[in-house]
């Protein structure tokens, strides 16, 4: 479903990823980890498309198209989804209402027909059930006056309603207390699917006692340096990063 | 002959021309009034940008025209559609009072009695009982009033006279429609219309100006509204200024409230290729609150210019100010806010706040708050920002699927949202955020439309 070969990108003239190779397939989860400042939200921001990143060298395939040629809501059609670290809060514009007129813009793409206002709405009763989150505070303002975990639930909700084929989920777990840690992991579970694809990006080792995933791998100074299964978190949990970070050549997942 | 000589000269002649035809003699302190703001117009001819209340917005294109007052005619007829337009639905039907190029259309009117309510020409009032206007007419609007201000005082001859008497509580908006036809005469016409209201103890209303023209008519609106708020009457004022964008629109709105009163203003500068629009408020006693609302959106080479005055010469009073601007294209927007607390106005509670949007590289904006606090028990506050749209706002639209602009229209229409879901009459608000609309290409589709609260 994905296949990034050789990524190098920068921001702001600086080179942050040094070449990134990645595969993952539909059904797979896949954990990126690595200590601060090692590129893991780039990468997340790269392949979301956000503007300021960019891309030197390498190439990210999507479904057998180059997503990097594609504006960010291209990206979002074509099942693309981010779960940001640091949701942005928009005053005025209404949470439910922007998600209804995303989800639409998705379906008519699809060739699917468009949501009603009373099809959608019980689709926001299921959803926000799945992540438990109040209905009343799906429908305020994007984000605004959220806690930080009602702010990371109400990405998981986006995400359950648009209903991506590839998500990508920025540090969903950090500023998390362990409760809102299970709500959080539990809509994720729900939504693993043999046509979905998830990468986790964290920093802890936390999240995967949860949510378990099928590859692990460590991302250190802009290079996947290390790449196993859960087992390689339980190690990075006990050791720490610092035995990895010699960078070795780019390994393979 | 100097160029200032020469454009005050225009207006002499007519002021003279004028006063050699009016049919029937004015009373004496009419015709002083008008010969006084004559004076102070010649004396000071109209002002430059060396004008400390004039130094973001140039006038000479309007200085340097010489404007006709229109000739009643033809043109008046066959504007049914434009007023309809305006109308909104009709939801102001039987309190709509309205002007073509400045003088009363009663064909175009729709007026029903009601309770001692009166809405009338000031045409009309000043014909036959002109005695209720002495009080009242030109001096609302103070010693201070500007050169445009007095041009209007010295030809004023119809405008719209609202007089709500004591205690009537009326719930039905009044509007009262200021429309441009750009016919009459070769040359751009000039209106000097006059509004007065005047709202009785313990009353309650609500009043809508509308200002607009026949799109691409030049011409220049020159308007004063004087609006005395009596002990405990509660006045919500809104101004809606959608002017051809090759017209000029100078106007004051000088508000003078009594004893516990509250009035609110609200207003929307859309149109016109110059504007400039003062609201002058003066808590002239105790306890009374006033609110002002504004919001300037203009593009291409539109100049549009908020003063506002805010004066608390008595104690125990509060005012509320917010004022936003978006900017685009080559457009040029000022903001200049003044807080005056007087020694004496304690317990005076004051917030005022400017927040600007800039769309494109070209717009400009000045902002100015003063606040001038001569009172020690006071609490004041006012704030001023300019910016763009939040990149990672649009950024997060964009990467669930939102088309980018879209998603723009989307934070535009939210900005301006937090002005205008402030309005309280419904329709509005409703025709105010289809006119936005229409000027955020990327909100045409209904679901887009929809997310903006």
């Amino acid at each position: 479903m994905l296949e990034i070969r050789g990524l190098h990108a920068s921001v702001n003239g600086q080179e942050i990823l040094k070449g990134v190779d990645l595969s993952v397939k539909a059904g797979e989860i896949h954990a990126i980890m690595g200590p601060n400042g090692s590129g893991k939200s780039t990468l997340a921001h790269v392949i979301a498309g956000r503007p300021g990143y960019q891309v030197t060298a390498g190439s990210v395939v999507y479904k057998g198209r180059d997503l990097l040629a594609m504006p960010p809501e291209e990206r979002a059609r074509q099942g693309v989804f981010l779960a940001f670290q640091y949701p942005v809060e928009i005053p005025g514009v209404s949470n439910v209402y922007f998600l209804k007129a995303a989800l639409n813009a998705i379906r008519k793409h699809r060739g699917q027909s468009e949501l009603d206002a009373m099809d959608f709405l019980s689709l926001v009763k299921e959803k926000a059930q799945l992540v438990d989150i109040d209905e009343s505070l799906v429908k305020r303002p994007v984000n605004e006056g959220f806690s930080g975990g009602e702010k990371k639930r109400n990405e998981i909700f986006q995400m359950a309603i648009l209903d991506p084929e590839l998500a990508v989920l920025d540090e969903t777990d950090s500023g998390l207390d362990i409760d809102a840690l299970r709500v959080v992991a539990a809509g994720v579970n729900q939504l693993r699917d043999p046509g979905r694809a998830m990468v986790l990006v964290t920093h802890y080792q936390r999240l995967l006692d949860y949510v378990v995933p099928d590859f692990v791998h460590v991302l250190v100074e802009g290079r996947i340096v290390k790449s196993g299964d859960k087992e390689l978190a339980r190690d990075l949990e006990a050791r720490g990063y610092e035995w990895l970070e010699a960078p070795a050549p780019a390994a393979r997942s | 002959m100097t160029p200032l000589a020469q454009e005050t000269d225009l207006y002499r002649a007519d002021f003279e021309a004028l006063a050699a035809r009016r049919a029937s003699a004015e009373p004496g302190w009419l015709a002083r009034r008008r010969e006084e703001a004559m004076g102070r117009f010649e004396k000071r001819g109209f002002p430059t940008t060396r004008d400390e209340e004039w130094r973001f917005t140039s006038v000479a294109p309007i200085a340097r025209t010489a404007f006709r007052r229109p000739v009643p005619g033809p043109g008046v007829r066959g504007r049914a559609a434009d007023v309809a337009a305006l109308s909104l639905d009709h939801v102001f039907d039987g309190r709509q009072i309205v002007f073509v190029d400045g003088r009363h259309a009663p064909g175009l009117s729709s007026i029903e009695a009601e309770d001692g309510l009166e809405i009338r020409s000031l045409a009309d009032v000043l014909a036959r009982q002109p005695d209720r206007l002495e009080p009242h007419l030109g001096r609302l609007a103070g010693g201070r009033s500007s050169s445009f201000a007095d041009l209007n005082a010295a030809f004023v001859e119809d405008g719209a006279f609202v007089s709500i008497p004591p205690g009537l509580v009326t719930d039905r908006p009044i509007h009262l429609v200021f429309l441009s036809s750009g016919a009459g005469t070769p040359d751009p016409v000039v209106s000097h219309s006059r509004t007065l209201v005047l709202a009785g103890r313990a009353s309650q209303a609500t009043i809508v100006e509308s200002y607009a023209g026949v799109p691409g008519a030049a011409y220049f609106t020159n308007a004063v509204t004087e609006i005395a708020v009596e002990d405990g009457a509660v006045v919500d004022h809104y101004k809606l200024q959608r002017e051809s964008e090759a017209a000029f629109h100078v106007a004051t709105t000088a508000v003078v409230q009594a004893r516990s009163s509250r009035f609110s203003s609200h207003s929307f500068a859309l149109g016109a290729g110059l504007a400039r629009n003062d609201v002058r408020q003066l808590f002239a006693g105790e306890g009374g609150e006033c609110v002002l609302n504004g919001l300037f959106a203009v593009a291409g080479d539109q100049h549009t210019d908020s003063h506002t005055f805010i004066d608390h010469a008595h104690p125990h009073c509060t005012s509320r100010e917010l004022y936003r601007g978006i900017l685009d294209g080559r457009a040029r927007g000022v903001f200049v806010g003044r807080i005056l607390v007087r020694e004496g106005a304690q317990k005076t509670d004051a917030h005022q706040t400017n927040k600007n949007l800039l769309l494109s590289r070209e717009a400009l904006v000045d902002s100015v708050p003063q606040l001038e606090i001569l009172a020690s028990d006071v609490k004041c506050k006012h704030g001023s920002t300019t910016g763009q749209l939040d990149p990672s706002a649009l950024f997060y639209l964009r990467s669930r699927g939102i088309p980018e602009a879209a998603a723009r229209g989307m934070l535009v229409s939210a900005f301006a949202g937090d002005v205008t879901g402030r309005v309280r009459v419904p329709a509005l608000r409703a025709g105010l955020e289809r006119h936005l609309r229409e000027r955020l290409p990327g909100l045409q589709d209904r679901d887009m439309q929809e997310a903006v609260l």
